[in-house]
């Protein structure tokens, strides 16, 4: 159920992003979900895209540092009360998030969170199949 | 060839009895013929026929740099110019540019010199050398070509620059030897990996490297990822260009041609001369250049000389690596730094390569001192704390080490400035009154 997701390395410099952008624009990768953590003097772009292998070939050959990990995308119920289910379920299983964002699936109707669970990705992925939460695959998140 | 390698097992006293007469006539030479050192000689109070034995060298007055440029272009010339077959002249990074002349004998010294170090690194006549030093004013160029062309290898005068007709010609060629500055080769590999190119795949077996300083971790660094033997070569053209010493593969210091380039190691702020194996500023004389010799020219390169043995068996005396300069240093805080040695500290660090640069600025009364890292695609992390734990983790190497705080800062690859020659490692940025 692993999502392929592929995040870069920017230094905090007027431009970056947009040439990122440009760039995969111009290789017709369409980008489907995106979160920037960053620094006071770089940051680290990630990115769900529809061709995650073209889009690391297309950065590699602009010289831009970057890799493909797996992350985990969870279904959420577009109602109050929707993510604290999810994320009820994963504290009461003590799994620690890395870092989280939202993205929508391709119909655009049903919020889906994005998880980063490091070591503890069994565990939670356990916590959340008890709970009666979906989780998507790679086919079913891009629409392919 | 083997009249030339002798020269390197010569006996001490047979050495220092050739040194004695090569220096006493290159002293009278430029009494008689030039006016800037019978001035200089006068107002020490020393006569050419002073100099008995070679200690007596050190009663000479010091010629620094600025008396060559005081002189540009030609006022040292201690020959006709009629008798000078080539102009050099070093790049200044201020002003007017250092000049050097040669005669016929002077350019057969020079590729004799240059031969004796190529010989140093195993190479022969079967050998084809890509001589990759830029041509032209720079000594770089034809006196690695000369040197190659001496020992009789087939010589490609390809130039610097141009990394894709580099890589080409590497492949294409079989070249077995090539000649540039290391950062330029670490550049070379780079382009290479991007193409898919491996050099351990091409007949690429020697490197001689030179023209700027850089460390044994540089050099395991460039073995390791190209499969050559990598060989430190120095020179400076005031003295003749490179080819003035060499390291063989004991890799214990750099074989200096001391029957024409004739060493001391000077405390350098008193003058004083050290005894061997002391560290201090190499001075260089030269006993047999005709068209421009110089005495005791100071060459702010910081060094130590042994007179022991070698491994390899010559005898010849061994100048330590220079991993600094006299007038390189940075003092930050009262801390003396030399790049080189950020460059080693940064090489222990796993997954970080050596393209980096010093940035040093005056906050108030502070100096603060940046170290610009490129991120690799090894060391890069996803979470934003792997890469906060890299700068942390250099910057109290950093600190242990060197004994300085620097901000660590993260940039992207190609972000610091490779220049086809001298990488540049350090902005001074501080505003000295």
């Amino acid at each position: 159920m692993a999502i392929r997701q592929l995040s870069i390395f920017l230094e905090n410099r007027v431009g970056r992003l947009a040439s990122v952008a440009k760039a995969l624009g111009d290789a017709g990768i369409n980008i489907r979900g995106l979160s920037v953590a960053d620094t006071k003097d770089f940051g680290i772009l990630r990115l769900i895209v529809d061709d995650v292998v073209a889009a690391e070939n297309v950065l590699r050959s602009h010289d831009t540092v970057c890799q493909i990990n797996d992350v985990t995308a969870v279904d959420v119920d577009n109602q109050p009360g929707g993510l604290a289910k999810v994320l009820t379920a994963l504290n009461e299983a003590a799994v620690n998030v890395e870092y989280m964002y939202a993205i929508a699936e391709p119909k655009g109707v049903r919020p889906v969170m994005i998880f980063r669970f490091g070591d503890a990705k069994d565990a939670a992925m356990a916590a959340l199949q008890k709970a009666g939460v979906h989780l998507y695959d790679e086919q079913d998140l891009l629409g392919k | 060839m083997n009249d030339l390698l002798l020269k390197d097992f010569v006996d001490r006293r047979a050495m220092e009895r050739i040194q004695l007469e090569r220096m006493q006539d290159t002293l009278r030479r430029v009494y008689d013929n030039v006016a800037f050192y019978r001035r200089a000689f006068d107002a020490a109070g020393v006569k050419p026929e002073d100099l008995r034995s070679l200690a007596d060298l050190c009663k000479f007055p010091f010629t620094e740099k600025t008396d060559l440029r005081d002189h540009y272009p030609f006022g040292l010339l201690a020959t006709d110019q009629k008798n000078v077959v080539r102009i050099h002249a070093s790049s200044g990074t201020t002003g007017k540019p250092t000049v050097v002349c040669y005669t016929h004998d002077d350019i057969q010294i020079w590729s004799e010199t240059m031969c004796r170090t190529l010989q140093l690194g195993g190479c022969t006549e079967h050998d084809i050398v890509q001589n990759s030093y830029g041509y032209g004013l720079f000594t770089g160029g034809l006196g690695a070509h000369y040197g190659a062309e001496r020992l009789g290898c087939s010589v490609i005068p390809m130039g610097g620059g141009a990394t894709e007709k580099q890589l080409l010609l590497i492949r294409d060629f079989g070249t077995t030897a090539i000649c540039c500055t290391p950062s330029f080769f670490i550049h070379m590999i780079e382009e290479a990996e991007k193409i898919g190119m491996d050099f351990r795949q091409t007949k690429l077996r020697i490197g001689f490297f030179g023209a700027e300083p850089w460390t044994d971790a540089m050099r395991r660094l460039i073995e390791e990822k190209s499969g050559i033997k990598a060989f430190d070569i120095f020179g400076l053209s005031e003295v003749i260009g490179p080819g003035v010493s060499a390291d063989c593969e004991a890799h214990c210091g750099l074989h200096v041609f001391e029957d024409h380039y004739y060493p001391e190691i000077v405390d350098s702020v008193t003058g004083e001369v050290l005894p061997p194996g002391e560290e201090g500023e190499l001075v260089f004389t030269t006993i047999t250049k005709q068209a421009m010799p110089v005495i005791r020219y100071r060459t702010h390169d910081i060094s130590r000389l042994n007179y022991e043995k070698c491994a390899c068996g010559r005898t010849i005396v061994r100048m330590d690596k220079v991993q600094r300069r006299s007038d390189d240093m940075l003092i930050i805080r009262g801390v003396n730094l030399f790049p080189s040695q950020v460059e080693s500290v940064l090489l222990t660090v796993k997954g970080v390569e050596p393209h980096y640069q010093l940035v040093v600025t005056r906050e108030g009364a502070m100096d603060e001192l940046e170290i610009r890292v490129e991120v690799t695609q090894q060391i890069f992390s996803d979470a934003v704390g792997g890469l906060e734990m890299l700068r942390e983790r250099i910057s109290s190497r950093i600190k242990e080490i060197i004994g300085l705080s620097a901000k660590i800062t993260l940039v992207e690859p190609g972000t610091i400035e490779r220049s086809m020659g001298k990488a540049r490692r350090v902005q001074d940025l501080r505003k000295l009154k």
